[in-house]
């Protein structure tokens, strides 16, 4: 009797977990949207297109495109690893006719180039990169102007001057949005100071609960983050009663009463524009041909995220003003003098390094304790 | 300093105790189970869609034991009835359960959660260092507490567990006397899901209280990890998860104190830590494996 029970009751299981996995296989990570005649283009993103974060401001995004010129077919593929899969999930997508790839996440890079030398007749564009071949692109948006922005408003905000920043691991990138943060906030507060801790990873909840709860305890009481999922910091923040900082998306909806601002992410018009240069076939030569970087001064592809209730009229007054010298070009926030932790000049006064250059930092400005990671220090 | 630690440990080492507590239970009965980690994620999935579904994170915990429980019976059928290989039955239903919870689960990453809140038991609450991580927990916390002690008590002082740990030595002699060996495996294999569901729960409804596609980074592992170095002890293995816990927290304060240690060495301080100590603490102690284990490690068996 038993025997028959438990056999059955392990059918059971088995054939629930197959259904899932059929139910796993129909709906795969890649989904395609119909059409007639116009482009097929493909969009590759790391983690899950509802994030609250990175992968969600891309997806929205691409839809834009969809939107914004008809006949464009969508290829989505989501959760898609930063490994030779991304080689895969590419090669598929151009068998599947596109001829425009998009690869949203840093890591995707090296898997694109592999792709990029096969496929000479297919135009790849990647988010944050650099430029390292022919039919390859690369685009991003000076996201550290709007984290200065937001430490401004941290720095205001502030009682304890401490303010927190959890980061997922040192690349320029995140090093430029911790550095801008403080600089920010001490443009304001020169009291205020930004403890680091980083996480290893892109997306480990637990990992980010714990690293919040850290900062919080030892006194922070505004944080920012750098990860790709960003719901869980937001949400331990708000529950602690500290203020947030968002980045990559809009997050005011998880953080009603600490909510200062964010960094977030306006892709639309720029995907819009780079599928109708490549879609006239003026793409080969063009600014998008090459590693475009934009800041507040040229374009809308970042933006600082609504107030919330935490910022007072004052501090929004300031932070825009800010803002607005930033787009007539009459302010940017690494003109030197830049100083490091070791209290040594990064940047001379006087001068005003290019987007491209920056990308190679490799330091944290004085007034951010914590220490990069690196290997041997 | 300390006080933060201490609260780490605890917090962060939960989940750690239940998925090592339920694989020490497969274990002792003769059964790798690499699927834990299969097992913490479809738990952690199950007890969040409830907890969506319903709006109680106590309804969505009893379902994180169901959740835990369906590989784990999967991988039981498959070694136990199927006579399939232990490691690479348990490893294929972590990659299964990693697999169909990306899948399911992708709906779910933007949902919103009331988690557990903290029950603080008063007066003991304010005791300095420990009063926090102690007796201001959620209800899954203190259960991961206390579930270590339990499953020593259960195997120290139950008939019923007597008869598991037989089972674990010797499956023949625990048939002559009268108990059937498949069954004892079922259920301890299944029990140990299902505990492992658990440690899912209390990760997404008491820590994280969001879903995302593989959201236990290999907790599973190390939980497989800590129950070998803790000698297949009940207790021992609740205090290296805990230690797993505390040297993580460790890390994050260092981190915050701008401490010169490279971080990259400090994400590794966990997983050296706990290694260097629950490996002195089971030198010569080798002889505590199940009997029944040996097969699986050593081809042959000695």
């Amino acid at each position: 009797m038993l025997k028959r029970t438990s056999k059955w009751l392990a059918f059971a299981a088995l054939a629930m977990l197959a259904a899932f996995g059929v139910t796993a296989c129909g709906s795969d990570s890649e989904s395609s949207s119909s059409s007639a005649d116009g482009q097929t283009v493909g969009f590759l993103y790391v983690g899950p297109k509802n994030d609250f974060g990175y992968n969600q401001a891309a997806y929205e995004g691409s839809l834009e495109v969809e939107k914004n010129i008809p006949g464009t077919k969508l290829i989505q593929a989501e959760n898609v690893p930063e490994t030779s899969e991304a080689s895969r999930v590419m090669e598929k997508m151009i068998k599947d006719g596109a001829t425009t790839i998009f690869a949203t996440s840093y890591g995707h890079l090296q898997p694109m180039l592999a792709v990029a030398k096969k496929h000479p007749e297919v135009t790849f564009e990647h988010q944050g990169g650099v430029k390292a071949g022919a039919n390859v692109g690369t685009y991003f948006g000076q996201i550290y102007e709007a984290q200065y922005l937001t430490g401004m408003a941290a720095g205001l905000a502030t009682k304890s001057n401490k303010l927190g920043y959890v980061v997922a691991v040192p690349i320029p990138q995140t090093l430029l949005n911790i550095n801008a943060f403080e600089l920010g906030a001490q443009s304001v507060n020169p009291k205020a100071e930004t403890t680091v801790v980083f996480t290893g990873g892109w997306c480990d909840p637990a990992k980010q609960k714990e690293a919040a709860d850290t900062l919080i305890q030892g006194g922070a009481d505004v944080l920012s983050q750098h990860q790709d999922c960003t719901k869980t910091i937001v949400e331990t923040t708000e529950k602690a009663g500290a203020m947030s900082v968002g980045y990559h998306a809009d997050a005011s909806s998880l953080a009603p009463k600490g909510w200062l601002s964010g960094s977030v992410w306006n892709w639309g018009p720029l995907y819009t524009d780079i599928v109708k240069t490549i879609g006239e076939g003026k793409w080969k030569g063009s600014e998008y041909d090459a590693d475009y970087r934009v800041g507040f001064a040229d374009s809308d592809i970042i933006k600082i995220a609504p107030f919330g209730s935490a910022v007072t009229p004052e501090i929004e007054k300031e932070v825009l003003a800010k803002q607005e010298e930033m787009k007539a070009k009459d302010f940017y926030p690494f003109e030197g003098p830049i100083v490091d932790q070791s209290g040594k000049t990064q940047i001379p006064a006087g001068e005003n390094p290019s987007p491209t250059e920056l990308e190679t930092t490799d330091y944290l400005v004085k007034g951010v304790v914590g220490k990069i990671p690196t290997s041997s220090n | 300093m300390l006080e933060a630690i201490i609260l780490g440990a605890v917090s962060y080492g939960a989940c750690l105790i239940f998925a090592a507590e339920g694989e020490l239970i497969a274990e002792r009965s003769g059964i790798v189970n690499l699927g834990t980690e299969g097992s913490i994620l479809c738990g952690a999935l199950l007890s969040f869609m409830v907890t969506v579904w319903t709006g109680s994170p106590y309804i969505g915990a009893i379902f994180g034991l169901v959740g835990g429980a369906l590989p784990a019976l999967l991988h039981a059928f498959m070694v136990v009835d199927r006579k399939a290989d232990q490691l690479a039955s348990g490893l294929a239903i972590t990659f299964l359960g990693l697999g169909v919870t990306a899948a399911l689960g992708k709906s779910f990453v933007d949902d919103k959660i009331n988690g557990m809140d903290a029950l603080g038991i008063p007066l003991l609450k304010e005791i300095p260092l420990i009063g926090g991580a102690l007796f201001d927990q959620d209800i899954l916390t203190y259960l991961a507490l206390l579930i270590g002690p339990a499953i020593w008590w259960f195997f120290k002082r139950t008939r019923v567990g007597l008869i598991l740990r037989a089972t674990g030595e010797s499956g023949d002699v625990v048939y002559a006397y009268g108990h059937s060996p498949r069954k004892v495996r079922y259920l301890a294999v299944t029990a140990g899901g299902a505990l492992a569901g658990l440690g899912g729960a209390q990760l997404v409804l008491a820590t994280t209280l969001n879903w995302t596609e593989n959201i236990t980074q290999g907790r599973g592992f190390v939980a497989v990890a800590l129950v070998i170095f803790a000698s297949w002890l009940p207790l021992r293995a609740a205090a290296g998860a805990l230690l797993f816990g505390a040297a993580f927290a460790l890390n994050l304060v260092l981190q915050t104190r701008g401490v010169g240690i490279p971080s990259f060495y400090l994400l590794m301080l966990p997983y050296v830590l706990t290694l260097i100590v629950l490996a002195a603490a089971s030198k010569g102690q080798r002889q505590l494996m199940p009997a029944g284990l040996k097969a699986v490690f050593a081809p042959g068996g000695t």
